[in-house]
């Protein structure tokens, strides 16, 4: 299969027509030396119809949540995407354009994306959110990268509870020497506030927290908010856009940075990609965030128009003094989360949050009643832990039964429940756990 | 003018439901302390399905894809995005599999993401592949946390700078300093291309390593590069390859012949996957083997026939992000690169490089080209001709072009060319297309001479005219 419309006559046409000779000499320019003696080793181009069928054995090889219930979460979680996404995202005038970098000629895109910045400000209660970063786990560790550079200091306090590939991420991140890692411990599956106070001092440029935190927990965050901003540290929370249908605001929190994965707003679970990293600060702290911001303002016939702005911040007007390198982003997720707030409406979030948790909770009442041991006795929002000694075999089991079960962990299987699941595929679960368990 | 969301609220149009449900439930308060509830909805606006869709229909018309013609945005290849591999990303197999599944429920995806792995190894002419990066830029943020981390493992601790040329891509020097090195420039000569002697001043033990392009942001390949990676590596630094412009030269010579230690490709621009109004990308990066253990965890893993997560790493540099990358966009990537094949692949580098050339010579008379010679997937050339006959800038240009259905080249980039216009037609051009192009720019420059205020008040066909940009930065109204 080949994209290229000009034909073999047309081509040679082409050529003479600037007076070459071959195609050859287009590369008279690289040294012999450094030219491929070969051709490269890919094959034959395939068909489409070839590769149609080469691509749907393979996505064959994998059981997708479309075949089995899923009780993953851990960052990533399994909710209903309608059917108007995937029909305006076909619309290839948004997904084959790029970065609005011409105004007039991507009004468009560029509305879309301040109507994304307005949902993301509706959502956390913060005044401004960016166009979008890679994911939770990147934009956090960019919102670290921030706190340092606002504090003039360097320590960034981390409590064990975020997910851990975003502890990972950041730590990755905190190499540059424009910021250090400290973790805080966690204790019953919440950040120990006990063990947490002593290590904020004036050294502090941020604590970072996740509501709800990786296990599923809510995280009482009142006394570390004041302590960190007694200091005059920043605090960073990441959040899971989903629960804030229910749960207080991070803007209610004192947040000054919130910074997230938006996957759950309407974007497949893709195996991990492409999601949806969020990013949204207090307006003092506008001039110091990554990425593109859409501002709005007036054409010359004063008519309403938006454009891509303070790019005084970016990579390409600051090069070296840029705090960051962000250029491509996530823009067609970032578009994917305004439609689907669009589609459910604010009853549609706070009801998808709601049967989330309740779904949770039944599933917890139940194994409490079958004499199952939740591992941590918090009030939680979609996801907790259930005790067992070997998860990989009961995964395993689950799976043969035609389940996707929990996330790994040592101790634990984490179940993420979303409004997609129902009482009698938790009924399934729970049965297929069944006596396995209570030891 | 459309109306904002939020000025098309309706109270009580949304008719979003779940289905029934008879959990019999108790307040929420009763399993959340009300310390952790919102008290205030979200202002999220509230619309009906039908004006939902309107809405972003709406939005659509005003915007300009590859899909509406000839997009030639220098640096950034837009070229046709197949729509077999939008259809092949959407699989449920693909799109609906959930990052922490067991292994033996993802065994497609994991060799699907090892053949593309493979498959970058051939082209780029490396050894792994990691394709976690999310982007191009993150992907030089992963090599230069590589070239520090291989630095490191050999108690190299002097190497604190960074070789960047003046006429690299912003990205690069912001990477630099994103990973904590200092950005040493490296000036052009008047070719255009690296200086050598400049390279060599400049090239001592406390440099870590070079960040380049080839062919470079003026769509000249740097023909010294045999040189070039002598004297980075004479002086102990590596060398590391900015795949932007990869279209320009895959399938007749690799990045991993030339010398280069590091590579980081665009499946966004040079594999054919959508940009998204700005994304999602894909930059994986490339090592040689003697880099391997540097690259982040996991890697996938091939044991007999099965794949596996690999993060047993220990001299990893971690991870730049959660999961294994942007996997929907490299099924659409490793779709588009089994479609062309070997032969494919060489094909659409030369059409490319043969469009760029063709624009450029069939331009020439009409617009200054600095460096006119040949050039490979894309050229620059400026508004001089223009602005010394009447003042006409490469905005005003852009803009005109704006009038004749085009969406603009690259302008102001790369920095050391005044008013530059970075033209990139990409491979997936017809003759007839780049005719129509040549012509409107040939028109441009007409008008440029004979009726200048038509285009310096351009554009005049669009939904708007121009914006005031520094009103909008000085006093930002950044959402409603
Ligand atoms: C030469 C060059 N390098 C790096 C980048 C950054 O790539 P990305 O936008 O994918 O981060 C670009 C993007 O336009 C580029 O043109």
């Amino acid at each position: 299969m080949r994209y290229t419309p000009n034909s073999a006559t047309v081509v040679r046409k082409m050529l003479q027509d600037i007076g070459l000779g071959s195609m050859a000499e287009l590369y008279a320019d690289i040294p012999d030396a450094l030219k491929l003696s070969r051709p490269l080793q890919l094959g034959d181009g395939l068909t489409e119809m070839s590769l149609r069928g080469h691509l749907k054995t393979m996505a064959a090889r994998n059981i997708s949540v479309e075949d089995m219930p899923c009780f993953l979460g851990a960052g990533a979680y399994d909710h209903y995407i309608p059917a108007v996404l995937e029909q305006m995202l076909q619309r290839s005038e948004f997904y084959t354009a790029y970065t609005p970098y011409q105004p007039e000629i991507s009004q468009g895109i560029l509305q879309s994306i301040f109507e994304y910045q307005s949902l993301i400000c509706e959502l956390t209660g913060m005044e401004v959110a960016n166009a979008s970063m890679y994911d939770g786990a990147s934009a956090l560790a960019e919102a670290g990268i921030i706190a340092c550079s606002v504090t003039r200091k360097l320590r960034v306090i981390v409590s064990e509870t975020i997910h851990p590939e975003y502890l990972q991420t950041m730590k990755t991140y905190a190499k540059s020497g424009h910021m250090e890692i400290v973790t805080a411990p966690a204790k019953d599956g919440v950040t120990d506030a006990e063990a947490l106070l002593p290590l904020i001092d004036g050294q502090i440029a941020a604590l970072v927290v996740q509501q709800p935190n990786f296990f599923g927990n809510l995280e009482e965050i009142g006394r570390l908010e004041q302590a960190v901003h007694a200091q005059k540290g920043m605090l960073i929370m990441a959040v899971d856009p989903i629960s804030l249908g229910i749960l207080k605001s991070p803007a209610e929190w004192g947040v000054d940075i919130v910074a997230g994965e938006g996957q759950s707003l309407g974007n497949p679970l893709s195996f991990g990609g492409p999601y949806l990293g969020f990013m949204a600060v207090s307006e003092k702290n506008m001039r110091k965030m990554p990425g593109r911001i859409v501002g709005q303002s007036l054409d010359s016939d004063g008519k309403r128009s938006f454009v891509l702005t303070l790019q005084a911040r970016e990579q390409h007007i600051r090069r070296e003094k840029a705090n960051s390198n962000i250029c491509s982003n996530e823009a067609l997720n970032a578009l994917t989360a305004s439609i689907y707030l669009t589609v459910i409406g604010p009853q549609g979030l706070r009801k998808i949050a709601l049967r989330s948790h309740q779904l949770a909770l039944y599933a917890r009442d139940n194994l409490l009643k079958r004499g199952f041991k939740i591992k941590y006795d918090q009030p939680f929002f979609r996801e907790f832990i259930v005790s067992c000694p070997d998860p990989a075999a009961i995964n395993e089991k689950l799976l043969q039964h035609g389940i996707i079960g929990g996330y790994e962990l040592q101790d634990g299987l984490m179940l993420a429940f979303t409004e997609k699941r129902t009482q009698s595929e938790i009924d399934r679960l729970i049965a297929v756990l069944g006596g396995e368990l209570h030891a | 003018m459309p109306k904002l969301l939020i000025e098309k609220n309706v109270p009580g149009s949304n008719a979003f439901a779940l289905p029934p449900c008879d959990l019999n439930m108790s307040p929420l308060e009763d399993s959340i302390p009300s310390q952790f509830l919102r008290q205030d909805a979200p202002r999220i606006p509230e619309l009906s399905e039908v004006e939902a869709v309107r809405h972003y229909t709406e939005l659509s018309h005003r915007a300009y894809g590859v899909d509406d013609g000839l997009y030639p945005l220098g640096s950034c290849t837009m070229k046709y995005n197949p729509k077999i591999n939008e259809w092949a990303a959407r699989l449920p197999g693909f799109a609906h599999v959930h990052p922490y599944q067991p292994a033996r429920t993802v065994q497609g995806c994991l060799q699907l993401m090892s053949e593309t792995e493979k498959m970058l190894c051939e082209i780029a002419g490396m050894d792994r592949f990691t394709l976690q990066p999310a982007a191009g830029a993150h992907g030089e943020m992963t090599g230069a946390m590589i070239i520090k981390a291989y630095h490191t493992h050999h108690q190299d601790h002097k190497r604190t700078k960074m070789l960047i040329p003046d006429s690299a891509h912003g990205t690069n020097p912001a990477t630099t300093n994103v990973v904590g090195y200092k950005v040493v420039e490296l000036k052009s000569n008047a070719d255009g291309l690296i200086d050598l002697d400049d390279l060599r001043a400049k090239m001592d033990d406390e440099v870590a390593g070079l960040m380049l392009t080839n062919p470079n942001t003026l769509g000249l390949f740097e023909k010294d590069i045999d040189e070039i990676a002598k004297i980075v590596h004479g002086g102990g630094g590596l060398l590391y390859y900015d795949g932007a412009n990869l279209n320009a030269i895959m399938g007749v010579a690799r990045p991993g012949d030339m010398g280069f230690d590091i590579v980081h490709v665009n499946l966004h621009k040079t594999f054919s996957t959508p940009h998204g109004g700005g994304g999602p990308g894909s930059g994986p990066v490339g090592v040689k083997a003697f880099l391997a253990d540097y690259l982040p965890m996991p890697l996938i893993k091939k044991e007999g026939e099965e794949y596996s997560l690999d993060y047993d790493r220990p001299l990893s540099i971690g991870r730049v992000r959660s999961f294994y990358g942007n996997f929907g966009v490299i099924v659409k990537a490793y779709a588009y690169i089994l479609a062309l094949g070997s032969e494919g692949i060489r094909d659409a580098c030369e059409q490319a490089v043969l469009n760029a050339n063709y624009l450029r010579i069939k331009l020439r008379d009409d617009y200054h080209i600095p460096f006119d010679r040949l050039c490979k997937h894309e050229f620059v050339a400026t508004s001089r001709k223009q602005m010394e006959e009447s003042h006409i800038s490469t905005l005003d240009i852009a803009k005109r072009l704006m009038d004749y259905g085009y969406h603009p080249p690259t302008v102001y980039f790369p920095l050391i060319v005044k008013e530059a216009l970075m033209v990139e037609p990409t491979e997936t051009e017809s003759r007839e297309r780049l005719d129509d192009f040549i012509a409107a720019m040939q028109n441009i420059a007409q008008e440029s001479r004979k009726t200048p205020d038509i285009v310096l008040s351009a554009p005049h066909s669009t939904v708007i005219k121009r914006i005031d940009e520094v009103q909008a930065a000085r006093n930002p109204i950044v959402r409603w």
